[in-house]
């Protein structure tokens, strides 16, 4: 591997990000109208609860965790679907970049992307809504791998999708965490799911992550073996989806995708 | 138009039956042949006939079906990288992003090929190029012509040992094209370089080219010198000879075979 190559990769994100200000609106906008609407939502649900429960750090700490996951993946489609765009395929895998370097600028580029959207939900929240992230402990930042790996995964599945399908298929991959999201049990335990959809969750590493954070905050029950399950679960999804990304990127060199996708796009 | 193929005693570029198969079409059929340093190869053919499915192949984003391909001594096949960081190309179907000016793009291009002094090698290029006033534009707001200068010198940047140019001047004024001509025929005399240059346009390949293979149903059909070519299969002119190789292959592969 090659650290000039990966470095080349998010040289270019950067580029793109420093001379559009539409692309670098979205790494926040959304983000930030998620946290208020999801803030206000969650002081009218404490205010009609009374005190009984606080509703800022189960409801508003999960939906700033979510939309967390999906900025990691949206940072990696979107290093990717600027290639697409740029039709840029051929001139970068007819050089000497390989697809593990290749992916790895993906995903340092998301790094970068993805952190700058979790200062800002962090600040709208803790500023405006009073969320204290304290209130999560150290498990805080055990929270944040598992969900950044398995956003990574996602990322690279998109990818994967758009590389094998073809332009078009971009729009199979915007719904990702959505079509995920209700056996993420995001904003519900995973006992409230029926049982089969409850095994399902329990493939679905961020479920250990939002079942450890309200273990947290209502029970102050850290279960460290099972986030550590999640964790090595979304490790799983990660070396997976890298396969499924290099087998595609085989099956289109060997079928002549990757060329045609350059020409096809020019004619 | 001397080319001493003496003075390299390894070719630059070696193919070797070269063979791409689709299901049941087959595109490259056995394909052999070689590139000396110093020498400007034209790959001739009509539309399909593999001409671009062999440069894909030798810039390793096609796999071949069988046949191997060296480049400056490393087998693309299981030294990729090393044969890529030796290789570049210029093709009218691969136009730099256009979303990047043209100094951002040959710095990115740049560091892929691990470009040592980068800086002053991209000064370099876009004074041979004649881009030092587009430095800052972005390649999108471009005329075609500038576009391929800048893809040009995004070829030239590694200094390759193997320059692969897919219909380089096709979007080219006459004049510009004649500079861009110069410059590369120049730029083979000069370094250690061997060009693999298809082109439409027979003129401009009986004025660049050292020798020249017509490709047909992804067989190479003739080989020889572009000027001496016509003359030996009774047409008049490098023109002729590719119109007949379009229309009436088999002609002349049984003249070759008789």
């Amino acid at each position: 591997m090659s650290f000039r190559r990966i470095t080349a990769l998010l040289l270019r994100q950067f580029y793109l990000l420093r001379s559009s200000p539409a692309r670098i609106a979205p790494l926040f906008a959304w983000v930030a109208i998620d946290v208020v609407l999801w803030g206000f939502i969650t002081r009218y649900l404490n205010s009609v609860s009374g005190a009984r429960f606080n509703f800022v750090p189960t409801l508003l700490g999960a939906v700033l965790l979510w939309d967390f996951t999906t900025r990691v993946m949206q940072g990696v489609t979107m290093g990717f679907l600027e290639d697409v765009w740029s039709r840029n395929f051929l001139n970068l895998f007819a050089s000497p970049l390989s697809v593990s370097e290749y992916l790895s600028g993906l995903v340092l580029s998301s790094i970068a992307s993805s952190l700058i959207g979790l200062a800002v939900m962090v600040a709208v929240a803790t500023l405006v809504f009073g969320l204290s992230f304290l209130a999560y402990g150290i498990l805080l930042a055990a929270f944040l791998l598992v969900l950044f790996i398995f956003g990574i995964s996602l990322g690279i599945l998109g990818s994967a999708i758009v590389l094998r399908f073809g332009p078009a298929a971009e729009w199979f991959i915007w719904p990702i965490p959505a079509f995920i999201s209700p056996l993420a049990c995001v904003y519900y335990p995973i006992s409230v799911l029926p049982r089969w959809m409850q095994a399902l969750a329990r493939l679905i590493p961020p479920s250990y992550v939002f079942e450890g954070m309200r273990g947290v905050l209502e029970h102050h029950a850290h279960s460290f073996a099972l986030l550590g399950f999640g964790g090595l679960l979304a490790l799983v999804y990660l070396i997976v989806m890298a396969r499924v990304f290099t087998g595609v990127y085989r099956h289109a060199v060997q079928t002549g995708l990757i060329a045609r996708y350059s020409a096809e796009t020019v004619s | 138009m001397p080319h001493d193929a003496a003075s390299s005693p390894s070719p630059i570029l070696s193919v070797s039956q070269l063979h791409k198969r689709y299901r049941e079409t087959v595109a490259v059929d056995g394909v052999t042949f070689s590139v000396d340093t110093h020498e400007v190869l034209g790959l001739l053919g009509p539309n399909g006939a593999g001409k671009t499915t062999t440069i894909n192949m030798i810039l390793g984003v096609l796999e071949p079906t069988s046949g191997t391909i060296v480049i400056d001594g490393c087998d693309l096949g299981q030294r990729r990288r090393q044969a890529l960081s030796r290789t570049n190309f210029a093709a009218v179907y691969a136009p730099l992003p256009g979303n990047l000016t043209v100094a951002q793009n040959l710095r990115v291009f740049g560091m892929l090929y691990s470009v040592p002094a980068l800086g002053e090698r991209i000064e370099a290029v876009l004074t041979e190029f004649d881009l030092l006033r587009f430095r800052n534009s972005k390649c999108g707001l471009l005329s075609s012509g500038e576009q391929t200068r800048v893809a040009l010198a995004k070829a030239m940047l590694n200094q390759p040992r193997l320059l692969l140019l897919d219909e380089p001047t096709a979007s080219l004024d006459p004049a510009v094209a004649r500079e861009i001509r110069s410059a590369i025929r120049e730029f083979a005399a000069r370094s250690q370089v061997g060009v693999l240059w298809t082109s439409h346009n027979m003129i401009e390949v009986s004025e660049v080219c050292h020798r020249v293979l017509f490709l047909s149903h992804g067989r190479i059909l003739l080989e020889g010198d572009p000027r001496a070519l016509p003359g030996e299969h009774n047409h008049e002119t490098l023109e002729d000879l590719f119109v007949t190789v379009a229309r009436e292959p088999l002609t002349i592969r049984a003249t070759e075979e008789g």
